[in-house]
């Protein structure tokens, strides 16, 4: 049985962050951030043995231009009982995104050609400043979490990454660019910031790749 | 360290201070290199070396000036001079920086400041203490009358949510400005009273300023756990311990011992049971942009849900007006959770009809640490939905 959904419902607004998420890890970069504007529709199915189906229509904004928006269409499947397994996400999107292909070449070069390599915290700061030189490695990182948020997710949670506490580059000898992150993850349901670290490769024309990553135990001094 | 300026006169000069630059081990530093006869050469002289050197400038017959007497002074003066500057408090609510996030003294400050300019308007009551002791104001904005018909709002309850304390301090501001130009703000006024208490959890506040900003909670300490903090929006009496709310005293939604533990949220009871008036009642967290009522902890639709469905429509339609800023509205638990314990399920179980929650700016790009620019933009859209609220309140009194 297929049911319609308020777009306003908070099941439809799991599964939309979730698409979201999972679309800007499939085409995010240091040049472009994709961020959820809006659900248009929402319906939720039912699969006796199978899970939760969600078909959703949403409007998603481009990060460094809130101006630019395009439609995406996504299915998103819950497994049914099994925590371990990642939701499956379908996503299409209408048209086209704006090429950052001179971005990623700029940020590119730049920092291959660092004498030292990259070490920068706490991203954005306290008061939301995020220093323009840092802004790629955000979107690096924006991108990047919506894997380690797809693998997590479940019905019953809504990630955003919270902020970069601690970045780190990791000279290679190939052309690949990589990153050690240390993020906070803020879960919405439970309202837990959670650490969580993650290796991440980069090449222009090449999607964002998570090598490794794994959840943090919360400070102490918390 | 000393800070000297060589003139060499001549490329004999010239060269015996060039020289200088390869005496390794008197660890000079230039900050002015030499570079020709007559142009002056400034050199910081750790203490170690400055003997040595004088006594070859001398013996050189190259004159020198001791321009900075002792650098260590001046960067010590200097150092005070920047914190004295940035820890200024304001002056008036006119030079206050509402484009800013602020320390709580500032807030507090801010405060008596705007008691003091319009005595006749606001005034400051102390409700409480919070568990560390500190105060727990709310200001009054009265035009007069006995314990009229009045309305909540506070912000700040949820202590990392930074932008709704300082919106808070914007809308105290902007009552003040506008109490007699605003025909709805005037009439507001003249049938009602406002209560705003801006930073409804300060040990949070604090501490999200000195050790982590992602704070949320309280900062009590219940039972022998070594985890401090309760939610203070899962405090109240209304399902008080149900699901949707966390009885760990670790996890960020954990309801506390009993309800009111918190002096912060009894305060609060306290004031609105004494008060016994309060006819619309706020609360105001973020994010995620949302407009919500009754209820978090039961499905069981709130008796005047259509009535709080349509103010929710007309005060998310003034706010979106402003900056085209897109909000969700409808109850809690259908909207984004099962909530026990909150805030406004008790205040509408009190009698209270018109109890609302925002969730302000954003949506998740910068979550709590939105930034600074954003405030007024989010306290001026926001303001429009309080009105609609507010003057929905006056014109249907219960």
């Amino acid at each position: 049985a297929v049911m319609e959904l308020p777009p306003s419902h908070y099941a439809a607004a799991r599964a939309a962050a979730l698409a979201a998420h999972y679309a800007c890890y499939r085409r995010g970069s240091p040049g472009r951030g994709l961020a959820l504007r809006a659900v248009r529709r929402a319906s939720r199915q039912d699969i006796d043995d199978v899970g939760h189906k969600y078909y959703l229509e949403l409007v998603l904004e481009d990060v460094l231009d809130k101006d630019s928006t395009v439609n995406c269409t996504a299915e998103v499947l819950y497994h049914l009982g099994n925590k371990n397994i990642a939701p499956d996400v379908q996503f299409t999107i209408e048209g086209e995104l704006k090429n950052t292909d001179e971005a990623d070449n700029v940020f590119y070069n730049r920092i291959k050609s660092l004498e030292k390599e990259l070490v920068a915290e706490k991203i954005p700061d306290s008061h939301g400043n995020v220093p323009p030189e840092m802004e790629p490695i955000r979107l690096l990182a924006w991108a990047a979490s919506g894997y380690v948020i797809w693998q997590n997710s479940t019905e019953n949670t809504i990630f955003q990454l919270a902020q970069i506490k601690h970045v780190k580059q990791v000279k290679r000898i190939d052309e690949y660019l990589e990153f050690d992150y240390m993020i906070l993850l803020h879960e919405m349901v439970s309202q837990e910031i959670i650490p969580w670290q993650m290796t991440v490769l980069w090449h222009p024309q090449h999607t964002v790749q998570v090598t490794e990553d794994s959840r943090q135990p919360k400070h102490a001094s918390e | 360290h000393q800070v000297l300026r060589i003139v060499p006169t001549n490329d004999e000069e010239l060269q015996k201070v060039q020289e200088l630059q390869d005496l390794e081990e008197l660890q000079l530093d230039f900050w002015l290199a030499p570079h020709g006869p007559g142009h002056p050469v400034d050199v910081r002289v750790p203490f170690p070396s400055l003997q040595p050197l004088k006594a070859h400038l001398e013996a050189n017959g190259v004159s020198y000036s001791i321009m900075i007497e002792d650098v260590q002074a001046l960067v010590d003066h200097e150092q005070r001079e920047m914190l004295r500057s940035r820890r200024q408090l304001p002056l008036s609510t006119s030079t206050f920086d509402y484009t800013t996030y602020h320390s709580l003294d500032e807030i507090y400050t801010f405060m008596d400041l705007l008691v003091a300019e319009n005595p006749n308007l606001v005034s400051k009551l102390e409700i409480g203490r919070s568990t560390e002791n500190r105060p727990l104001y709310v200001l009054k904005f009265s035009k007069g009358g006995r314990n009229r018909p009045a309305v909540w709002i506070d912000t700040g309850i949820h202590s990392r949510e930074w932008v709704t304390q300082a919106s808070g301090v914007w809308f105290a501001r902007k009552i003040v400005l506008d109490h007699e130009n605003d025909q709805d703000l005037a009439s507001i006024l003249d049938k009602m009273d406002i209560f705003l208490e801006i930073v409804t959890n300060p040990d949070g506040f604090a501490f999200t300023q000195t050790q982590n900003r992602m704070w949320r909670k309280t900062r009590s300490r219940h039972s022998d756990s070594t985890c401090i903090g309760v939610d203070p929006n899962r405090n109240w009496d209304a399902g008080f311990g149900g699901p949707g709310a966390s009885r760990n005293p670790c996890s960020e939604t954990y309801h506390g011992p009993y309800a009111n533990s918190e002096p912060e949220v009894k305060a609060i009871v306290d004031f609105v049971k004494n008060h016994g008036n309060i006819k619309a009642f706020v609360s105001i967290h973020s994010y995620s942009q949302l407009l919500l009522y009754p209820y978090g902890y039961t499905r069981t639709p709130a008796p005047d849900q259509e009535e709080l469905h349509q103010i929710s429509k007309k005060a998310v339609a003034a706010l979106s007006s402003l900056y085209g800023t897109n909000y969700k509205y409808g109850s809690i638990i259908t909207t984004i959770y099962q909530a026990s314990g909150g805030t406004i399920d008790w205040t509408y179980d009190q009698g209270i009809k018109y109890s609302f929650t925002f969730e302000l700016r954003d949506t998740g790009r910068y979550g709590f640490l939105l930034p600074a620019k954003q405030i007024v933009p989010t306290a001026q859209e926001t303001w429009l939905a309080l009105k609609v609220i507010m003057l929905h309140a006056r014109d249907h009194p219960y």
